[in-house]
């Protein structure tokens, strides 16, 4: 009787599960940066409404995104640090720009309201290699004549998870400040000499915003949501610029993504007056040879059209949307998966 | 056989008409037994053995000087285990300093002051706090204590006993909230729970005789706590405390929130740091390089050590205690 039982129980749960897989198989799956997530997100919401077809995207930085794509536990990985030819060749993958973006220095000090700040690439490397102790060190104070800055400890606030944001902001600092690019190097993932540690864009803004003296990174969409105060920065050519849409297009405008192999081009400390020193493109990584084809081609389908009709959606977060060139080498590339089943 | 057939035997004896079932009943029952008991040992040496294999790798490559320095850098590869041990141990350590006086001190409400009414809601009280999951903790330690800890205790700690000779070295630098001492704070109320209900049933087994003739002496109820009952459950106390601490050891959610996550040796207590539980939550999801994941399962492989050898200590520590008592 016992056995039975077991039998008829096995046997209802196998059937059970036969007709519950065919309800998640239309989720697109895909697990990355927290950097591109509110857009992201915006244009699943879209996507499914239109037609029908959800976007389930974990935001777990762009380090677990590269491993997730690695293992093949998701149909797509995103990463705001574009994996280098060598790398895409061995483990199968193409990568493609998909949105571009802007990371910001926020702070948290009495007074200081959003763009009132200025900050530099070797005083902002000098503050997370934890030489200016104080805000009201010299070399902040000079940059900021009309500011009233207090004798407060900085607290330096990183991302402790393996993140592309922290690649992009590593990447300038190492690049305008040579100390730093011995001492810290660049990465997903460092190890910072002072501060402390948040996971996600969004444990970085919430840490920043509930520290006194905390100075953090974020992508300028989070800067904006939780109402952080970010800071003007210099650019290569030595303007004053505020983070806005205009000035992450600025950057954006002098890559040459034609010349650029496997389109591995990072998009740091670009020369032009009103130039964002820290703008970057996240980018959507997929295996040649998927395991589910069907998954992948839906997963195109879905680029395709965020391409085609995501531009105003990413525009009024604040995003960059890819030139309709690139947009077609883009296109192109896709014919490297293989989509047979 | 001729045991089991004596017993069905006798069995049968007795009840006749069941005599072959009882038989097969009762060696069915002593197989899942074993089965289970089986089961057990497998799990854990097996978990050994893959957490072994997969840290090889990080002890090959760095050897015994992995335990010994303070050096996490994943871009160049280099790993070391220290900040997370010495994190894990001041965490854990503080939590129990915490968490002994004030268990102690509601076991003995319980016992031996609380009327009869009260005693019952705050039992309840206590077992609801235990049955809070780990991750409500650490949002609450986040979002009240640190903000508490930044704004009012840390300056305060640091201005009383900053300059202090030996102690100030445990306060000094700028309080940023989230750190080892708060981490110790939010382990210890976490434990608290626990050690309360231990210590209070530990304090209930001694014999009722005892604690009526010493009052029947004329000794206070202080008196009878420390003189009477404390030395004659300190193994029990102690085997509690020890549990106590293997629970704090591992914790993971509430200390990630609030341990601020740096990988850096610090002596002040206002410092961020890390913890064993806290590096592997982390970065294992996003540990890219192989030598970072084995460094991690290390990481795991020398939590499981550090649990295993605080356990055995306090073991055999109970087993001399008694000995000695017994003696």
């Amino acid at each position: 009787m016992i056995v039975s039982v077991c039998r008829k129980s096995c046997l209802l749960a196998l059937a059970l599960l036969g007709l519950a897989s065919p309800a998640f198989a239309d989720d697109i799956s895909g697990a990355g940066a927290t950097f591109p997530h509110p857009v992201y997100a915006k244009w699943a919401e879209t996507y499914k409404a239109e037609t029908g077809v959800g976007l389930n995207y974990q935001a777990i930085g762009s380090g677990g995104g590269i491993k997730q794509i690695k293992a093949k536990t998701v149909t797509f990985g995103a990463s705001d640090m574009p994996l280098k030819p060598e790398e895409m060749k061995d483990d199968g993958l193409i990568e493609w720009p998909m949105v571009i973006g802007g990371v910001v220095p926020v702070v948290n000090v009495k007074g200081v309201g959003p763009g009132d700040m200025l900050l530099d690439g070797a005083t902002l490397a000098d503050i997370y290699l934890g030489e200016a102790k104080f805000w009201d060190d010299p070399s902040i104070a000079k940059l900021n004549p009309k500011l009233k800055l207090p004798h407060q400890a900085i607290v330096q606030v990183y991302r402790a998870d393996g993140s592309g944001t922290n690649f992009l902001f590593t990447h300038y600092l190492s690049s305008v400040n040579s100390k730093f690019g011995q001492k810290v190097g660049e990465g997903t993932s460092v190890s910072w000499p002072a501060g402390t540690g948040a996971k996600g864009n969004a444990g970085v803004a919430s840490t920043t915003f509930r520290t006194e003296g905390a100075i953090g990174y974020v992508e300028y969409a989070y800067a904006v949501e939780n109402k952080l105060a970010f800071t003007k920065m210099t650019n290569k050519d030595g303007k004053v610029v505020a983070p806005d849409f205009e000035a992450f297009q600025a950057a954006a405008a002098n890559a040459d993504w034609q010349t650029a192999p496997g389109f591995y081009l990072i998009l740091t400390n670009q020369p032009g007056a009103q130039s964002w020193p820290i703008t970057g493109a996240s980018f959507i990584l997929m295996h040649k040879k998927p395991v589910d084809a069907k998954a992948s081609k839906q997963a195109l389908d879905f680029f395709a059209w965020a391409y085609q009709n995501g531009g105003d959606s990413a525009k009024a977060l604040d995003y960059v949307p890819m030139p309709a060139n690139v947009v077609t080498m883009v296109k192109k590339s896709w014919e490297q998966i293989d989509l047979k089943d | 056989m001729r045991k089991k057939g004596s017993a069905a035997f006798h069995g049968g004896a007795l009840f006749p008409a069941m005599m072959e079932k009882n038989g097969s009943m009762e060696h069915l029952v002593k197989r899942l037994s074993q089965l289970s008991a089986t089961f057990i040992v497998l799990i854990v040496v097996g978990l050994l053995f893959v957490l072994g294999r997969a840290a090889m790798p990080a002890f090959q490559a760095f050897g015994f000087p992995f335990f010994v320095t303070s050096v996490w850098n994943p871009v160049t590869g280099h790993f070391g285990a220290l900040a997370a041990i010495y994190g894990t141990l001041v965490t854990s350590f503080l939590a129990l300093l915490m968490a002994l006086p004030i268990g102690f001190g509601i076991a003995f409400f319980l016992v031996e002051i609380a009327p009869p009414p009260v005693v019952k809601p705050l039992r309840i009280a206590i077992e609801l706090l235990a049955g809070i999951p780990s991750i409500v903790y650490g949002f609450w330690g986040l979002f009240v204590l640190a903000p508490l800890f930044q704004d009012r205790v840390q300056p305060f700690l640091t201005d009383r006993f900053g300059a202090l000779p030996v102690v100030g070295r445990l306060f000094e630098g700028p309080g940023f909230g989230v750190g080892m001492l708060t981490a110790g704070c939010v382990l210890a109320i976490m434990v608290l729970p626990f050690l309360a209900a231990f210590l209070t049933d530990v304090f209930k087994s001694v014999s009722p005789l005892l604690k009526e003739s010493a009052f029947a002496l004329g000794a206070t109820r202080w008196e009878v706590m420390s003189s009477i009952v404390t030395p004659s459950v300190w193994a029990g106390v102690l085997g509690g405390v020890m549990l106590a601490l293997g629970r704090a050891l591992g914790e993971t959610m509430a200390v990630t929130f609030v341990i601020g996550n740096a990988h850096r040796l610090s002596a002040s207590l206002l410092a961020p740091g890390t913890t064993i539980s806290a590096s592997i939550a982390n970065e294992f999801n996003e540990a890219t390089s192989d030598l970072h994941t084995a460094s991690l399962l290390a990481l795991g492989l020398t939590l499981f050590a550090i649990t295993f050898a605080v356990l055995a200590c306090g073991k055999s520590l109970v087993l001399v205690l008694e000995k000695r008592k017994g003696a």
